[in-house]
């Protein structure tokens, strides 16, 4: 019991008084005592970076007064990051949306109307019209939807649904195909199942960490705060930094390495190279567990096909082919890459490359590679998170305690639900895609669906999406829990168009008024965060879920609410053609919801009360609505995939299992958590006496990929003479629409700067604090100079960061896309910038 | 006539001695007037405080081209000299143009026009006062102050810490150097704290100052180059056989091993069983 | 002396019509407020034409202007000033030796309308009576401040001046400062008459001073025709400064207002309904006035 001075002498006094008085006082003196100031406390991940954090979440009379860094919690034990810190104020931000709203003009809808509150019925009754009014024009195709991994998993999983199966429409995508695209690209390319093989304990058992495009000071600070506490207290620790200026991770970097940009391909080259060159290979792990592979090269950018540079491409249109080679040819390819060659091409001294390629090579020191978007928002991403897996698999560093490639994820839950419920426009649940006949048949399976409900073709991806909206082929388009008007790539040209094109119509559901509500015809307002019971899965494969701990304000409704719902506002008949319904008649005349959803699986466990150990009760405000349990509804289906699917290795837990506890890492088999993959003694599903088996491959072999050096889209010129790269900054999250609305982290960081070096600066007559105009090809913006500060740029590159909705930096960058990952490169392109 | 001249001579001791009064608490008040408040900074280039009173004119110069409204002049209740420019971090810090408009504006020097270079500038020193509070302490990763320091690196550092309570993050200690701080207040006015942990104070609250009969050894050493005693002759021990002793640090050496007899972590011998 | 029954100026309003008789004092107000109003150009409607105030002020980017006696008391203060303030010094002390010193207090300083205001006010109001001070008090005042400037090695006055207050306070903002304006307005009024301004302020002390050489003059010309209505007695701010111009000539006074505190308003010229005074130079008037000027300056 914790009483302020003045409460004892005032709770003092009124006793005495009460005493006098010959009276009991009736207050409840237990709950007092036991907590204070009467909050509650609850547990959840944090809302922010995929590093997933636990907090304690405090409540008093229905609001977040407060939270807490969870000291019981393995990934953070009690410490967040400033984000994490202000929490509490990311739902109370003045202007949260409350009520949809509707373009009209004269109580009509009109596409250049001006927003006026409307109910949830006229909302999905207009939403509906146009939905059925594509569907029947153009067919499943001509609509769309962009999700997030910041969706809970069970509304990923129950978009997923309604998209692939309700609507058999596979235009559904998630904005982890900006961040993570890459990665999961790379992993099922290399090991044939997605995600790390690792876990953050990595940070404390390895010798060497090689952080490449990855601004883990910034963006990752707690494990930042892990990485520097094993290079403080690990003798031999070292730490390389590859990036393309310097950032704060410089300031511990023993082997700084800032490069050309696009040469990453080149180092990474080298270094297999010098593994080779110097017999460091491991033989014997090479010889066992991997196939070598020469890929297709000259892939194009994944541009428009008119572009001259996707014509004057050889292999645009199989870009992730590959042929099989010998480890001979593989070192004969790498052979190139030497030592001077690489050093003139990517401006990094001798001295550095060779540290960093001894760091991988010497056999005696455990290495564990990170990254984030410098490798994935790459027109070679993919590649990049290949070239790393090849170093890794020549010296076998993988898979073990301190050895291996590791991805950092930027969402909460990119990896929970973005990539393991199937929300990307070729995936399926767990690891399954739309493409594999076997694959679709089982999901139909699991889902009680026709055989053929679900469409084989992989759907547009997110960058095609816009592309599609503005050439008038997708009409109904529903972007929800993110800000893809801000960002999306070349919003001028494609993204703003695309939803502005009058034969569209555009939905956006989000907390709070963003870029990208503005420039929809329809904002529905969502709940947020521990508004509505949760799940998210972090980049450690750790699956955290939380209770409903508040009521979201208003009007505002979940995203599961909005989906499930909406999903009664269709027939099977005015979705499905005949001869599909004919295979199931007794779902004619029912609803998508009645299918999809009521569907005597997800609507299985009935309603209950939502209690914590303590015996707190909590909200669930989709249970009350809906009448059933549908989160675990929902969960227990997906589940199915895991265990039961044709892909082994994302086996998770029951439902109950997860409120009880802060998180578990998949493969969770007989309960039990696994923390490095496909190797024996730590994976279950690896034979005893196999030591590794890469089991995600038919023959458990993972590939090493042959893969040249080459230029980047748009290189800078005599015109547009630097390069222009975005990103982020710790104060910020993403677009900014949470952490902008907070007034410390705005007034700590409060407009976008353009770093520039001093050098650059002058030579355009530019110092620092002067508003300069910033120009690619496609756009401008003006923007604040800074010589100074956090980020160093070399000469020849500028960087920016993207969440000031005020200066759109995605009007400058260009669309062009590693052409198997579909991920934008938002890391290059040729920019000028002049005086205003 | 007595009366006339009683009268003017009365009439003349009244105006002496008002007139000396109010001398006297003109006095008194200016000498007041000297003790600025903690919170209040002077623009980049004033002189010393009391040279300043002497020299600035309340014109307000300085304040018209100040880019960024930082600075403002006293008003009657701000307990500052009236209409002396000043600022407070906490609302609005110097954003340290590279041309220093406020000290090319002053037309008598109060702010010296022999500053040219903003980073000689010393408006005061950041002092990171309350540690308890401030959440890099704690371990949580803030380091707002650190990333908006116009001279990161060089005026706040970040020295790391092992968080044994945490056991595996470290803490990220933001770490002021005066030698660069100019006082901007940039640290000041982005702490999120609610009260701000880490100030900008003027130099002579912010600052100690060592006694002059004591010097910094290594300093010292560092400045002349070289030890300022001559190094001793080789040093030569009574020892068992395979054993070495080496007298600059390393103690006492097993041959061939390279590595001392302590753990790295400090936590492992303290923790150690066989510890007392 | 003739009752006084009516307000100051009736008989010059019926003789010369009434703007006639408030030709110096509009002049006047036009000049005080539009001073005021280009200093507050800049901070109201974004045209700099003049930044600063009038302790130091830069015009057009080019023109310094500073006041004096701000800079004496920093230089009593031991400090030397930059070339810009020194220089801006010599010109306003080359303006005023020329237009007269006090010419600062009845056209350019803004307390001026405040006192001006509480004078009328008190007039209005039939007030009398008060604190009796001696106007030699401010030169008392002025060297005193020059002297706890350099004793104290700051500029004294300014951390009081209720001038330069005034001024910087409307232009860059005055908070609670209006409680000491609001102090001089009510001290004018029920205190002492005109005592701010003429008995106490040290900076129109200073400016005195300057205009002991002053070229520009108010003359009482025509004194031949003044049949003593006592009006001019009665608008003048330092209605001492009269009496031997106007009523001297019998004992040999020139009828040039010598007296270094006279504002050059232009006031008594207005309420002259015999059009005695006129503005003049220390050089117009008679052989006899000018003989009788020098005298007054050598002394």
């Amino acid at each position: 019991m914790k009483l302020s001075r003045r409460e004892f002498v005032r709770a003092n006094a009124a006793a005495a008084t009460a005493a006098a008085a010959g009276v009991s006082l009736l207050q409840a003196p237990d709950a007092v005592a036991a907590n204070g100031d009467n909050i509650r406390w609850d547990k959840a991940p944090c809302r922010f970076c995929g590093t997933g954090c636990s907090v304690l979440v405090g409540t008093r009379e229905g609001r977040i007064v407060a939270t807490q860094g969870d000291p019981d919690a393995p990934v953070n034990r009690g410490l967040n990051c400033i984000k994490g810190y202000f929490l509490a104020k990311i739902q109370y931000g003045e202007d949260r949306l409350k009520q949809p709203l509707l373009r009209m003009t004269n109580g009509e809808y009109d596409k250049n109307g001006e927003f006026t509150p409307i109910s949830w019925d006229a909302a999905f009754d207009i939403m509906a019209d146009k939905w059925k009014a594509a569907l029947r024009d153009k067919g499943p195709t001509a609509i769309g939807m962009f999700g997030s991994g910041q969706w809970t998993v069970w509304e990923g999983y129950a978009a997923s649904k309604l998209y692939k199966a309700g609507f058999r429409s596979n235009n559904l995508e998630p904005n982890a195909r900006h961040c993570m695209a890459s990665a999961v690209a790379g992993f099922i390319r290399t090991f044939g199942a997605d995600e790390p093989m690792g876990v953050y304990d990595d940070l404390e058992h390895a010798d060497a960490f090689v952080l490449w495009g990855s601004n883990m000071a910034e963006m990752h600070p707690i494990l930042w705060s892990r990485l520097t506490d094993r290079r403080l207290t690990h003798d031999r620790c070292k730490v390389a930094v590859l990036s393309t200026f310097k950032n704060r991770n410089f300031d511990l970097a023993d082997i700084p390495i800032v490069f050309r940009p696009q040469t990453d391909l080149a180092i990474l080259n080298y270094i297999a190279h010098h593994i080779i060159e110097s017999g460091k290979v491991n033989k014997d792990f090479v010889g066992k567990h991997v196939n070598f592979l020469r890929g297709n090269a000259d892939i194009g950018y994944g541009l428009r096909p008119e572009d001259p540079r996707e014509k004057a491409a050889a292999n645009a249109d199989n870009a992730g082919g590959s042929q099989p080679m010998t480890f001979e040819e593989y070192a004969k390819f790498v052979a190139d890459y030497d030592l001077d060659s690489v050093a003139k091409l990517s401006g990094v001294p001798k001295k550095e490359l060779l540290a960093l390629a001894e760091l991988y090579a010497d056999p005696d020191t455990k290495v564990v590679s990170y990254w984030t978007m410098g490798f994935n928002q790459h027109t070679r991403g993919t590649w990049c998170n290949n070239l790393v897996y090849n170093i890794h698999l020549l010296t076998g560093k993988i898979s073990e305690p301190g050895n291996g490639p590791f991805s950092l994820t930027g969402q909460p839950s990119a990896c929970g639900t973005a990539r393991e419920v199937g929300t990307f426009a070729h995936r399926l649940p767990a690891d399954l895609v739309v493409k594999n006949e076997a694959h679709r048949t089982f999901s139909e399976e699991v889902w009680k669906l026709p055989k053929g409900t679900i469409p084989g073709k992989p759907g547009y991806h997110a960058v095609l999406q816009n592309r599609m909206l503005k050439d008038g082929k997708i009409n109904a388009y529903w972007v929800m829990c993110n800000n893809n008007m801000q960002a999306a790539p070349n919003m001028n040209e494609e993204t703003f168009p695309g939803y502005r094109n009058p034969d569209n119509f555009i939905v956006v559901s989000d907390p709070y008024p963003t870029v990208t509500a503005m420039a929809a015809d329809l904002i529905l307002p969502t709940a947020m965060w521990a508004e509505k019971e949760g799940a998210y899965g972090n980049a450690e494969r750790r699956t955290q879920f939380w209770r409903q701990q508040v009521k979201a304000p208003g009007e505002a409704r979940s995203d599961l609410w909005q989906l499930v719902e909406f999903s009664r506002r269709f027939k099977v008949e005015e979705v499905w053609p005949e001869e599909l319904i004919a295979k199931k008649p007794g779902y004619r005349g029912k609803t998508l919801y009645d299918v999809l959803f009521a569907n005597g699986q997800v609507d299985k466990f009935p309603k209950q009360a939502v209690t914590d150990a303590a015996g707190a009760v909590y909200d669930n405000d989709e249970m009350e609505h809906f009448g059933y349990y549908l989160q675990k509804g929902l969960y227990e289906e997906y589940r199915i995939f895991g265990l039961k699917g044709p892909k082994k290795g994302h086996e998770l837990a029951e439902f109950d299992a997860y409120h009880r506890t802060r998180g578990l890492r998949w493969p969770v088999i007989d309960g039990k958590e696994t923390l490095w993959r496909y190797r024996s003694g730590y994976d279950p599903l690896v034979a005893a006496g196999k030591d590794v088996e890469f089991y995600g491959k038919p023959d458990g072999r993972a590939a090493i990929f042959a893969l040249p050096y080459e230029p980047a889209a748009e290189e800078p010129d005599d015109e547009y003479d630097l390069w222009l790269c975005t990103g982020r900054v710790l104060e910020h999250w993403h677009s900014g629409s949470m952490t902008q609305r907070v007034p410390e982290l705005y007034r700590a960081y409060p407009d976008a700067l353009l770093y520039m070096h001093p050098e650059d600066a002058k030579k355009r007559g530019l110092r620092r604090g002067v508003a300069a105009k910033l120009q690619t090809r496609r756009g401008e913006i003006t923007i604040q100079v800074e010589t100074r500060g956090r980020n160093r740029p070399p000469e020849g590159l500028v960087y920016a960061p993207w969440f000031d909705a005020r200066r759109l930096l995605n009007k400058l960058t260009l669309d062009a896309t590693c052409p198997i990952s579909k991920e934008t490169d938002y890391k290059k392109c040729a920019v000028k910038v002049t005086r205003t | 006539m007595d009366t006339t001249r009683r009268r003017f001579i009365g009439d003349a001791a009244r105006t002496a001695g008002g007139v000396a009064l109010c001398g006297l608490g003109l006095g008194l008040y200016a000498r007041r007037s000297t003790s600025l408040p903690a919170q209040a900074l002077r623009p980049p280039g004033a002189i010393t405080e009391s040279e300043f009173l002497a020299a600035c004119i309340r014109c307000g110069l300085c304040v018209r081209d100040c880019p960024y409204d930082t600075l403002q002049l006293a008003q009657f209740d701000d307990d500052i000299a009236i209409g002396t420019p000043w600022f407070n971090a906490r609302n609005i810090p110097c954003e340290m143009c590279e041309d220093i408009p406020c000290v090319a504006a002053c037309p008598t020097g109060a702010l010296d026009p022999a500053l040219t270079d903003i980073d000689a500038a010393r408006m005061g020193t950041a002092v990171l006062v309350d540690q308890e509070n401030c959440l890099n302490y704690l371990g949580l990763r803030c380091d707002v102050c650190y990333r908006v320091c116009p001279l990161i690196d060089e005026a706040i550092t970040i020295e790391w810490q092992h968080n044994a309570r945490s056991g595996k993050h470290s803490r990220l200690l933001p770490t002021v150097h005066a030698d660069a701080c100019t006082g901007c207040g940039k640290c000041e006015y982005a702490c999120v704290l609610e009260e701000a942990a880490i100030k900008v104070l003027p130099q002579r609250v912010a600052r100690g100052a060592g006694g002059r009969h004591y010097r910094i050894g290594w300093e010292e050493k560092a400045q002349a180059g070289d030890s300022l005693v001559p190094a001793d002759p080789e040093h030569r021990y009574n020892l068992p056989e395979g054993l070495d002793y080496d007298y600059a640090g390393e103690g006492l050496i097993r041959e061939g091993d390279t590595a001392t007899p302590f753990a790295a972590d400090p936590l492992e011998t303290l923790n150690r069983e066989s510890a007392p | 002396m003739t009752q006084i029954a009516q307000q100051p100026g009736t008989d010059a309003i019926a003789a010369k019509g009434w703007l006639l008789a408030h030709r110096w004092l509009l002049l006047r107000r036009a000049s005080q407020l539009g001073i005021l109003g280009v200093f507050l150009l800049g901070p109201w409607a974004g045209i700099w034409i003049v930044q600063g105030n009038l302790n130091a002020s830069l015009t057009l980017d080019i023109l310094p202007l500073t006041d004096p006696f701000v800079l004496l008391q920093s230089l009593a203060a031991r400090h030397v000033p930059e070339l810009t303030a020194i220089s801006g010094a010599l010109i306003v002390t080359a303006f005023y030796v020329l237009v007269g010193g006090r010419a600062y207090c009845a056209w350019v300083c803004p307390v001026n309308i405040v006192t001006d205001t509480a004078g009328w006010l008190r007039q209005r109001l039939g007030l009398t009576g008060g604190t009796r001070v001696t106007n030699r008090t401010r030169y008392w005042l002025c060297g005193t401040i020059l002297l706890v400037s350099a004793v104290t090695g700051i500029i004294t006055w300014e951390l009081v001046n209720p001038v330069s207050m005034l001024h910087r306070g409307l232009i860059f903002g005055m908070s609670t400062g209006w409680a000491v304006i609001l102090g001089i307005f009510v001290f004018d009024l029920f205190v002492s008459r005109r005592g701010w301004c003429g008995h106490l302020c040290p900076v129109g002390a200073f400016y005195s001073v300057l205009g002991r050489v002053a070229v520009l003059r108010v003359n009482a010309a025509r004194r031949a025709q003044c049949n003593r209505c006592m009006d001019c007695i009665q608008v003048c701010p330092e209605p001492q400064v009269l009496k031997a111009p106007l009523f001297g000539a019998d004992e040999g006074s020139g009828s040039i207002i010598q007296s270094p505190n006279c504002t050059n308003c232009g006031r008594c010229i207005d309420v002259c309904s015999r059009d005695v005074f006129q503005f003049g130079t220390r050089f117009s008037g008679n052989a006899e006035t000018r003989l009788q000027f020098a005298k007054e300056t050598q002394r």
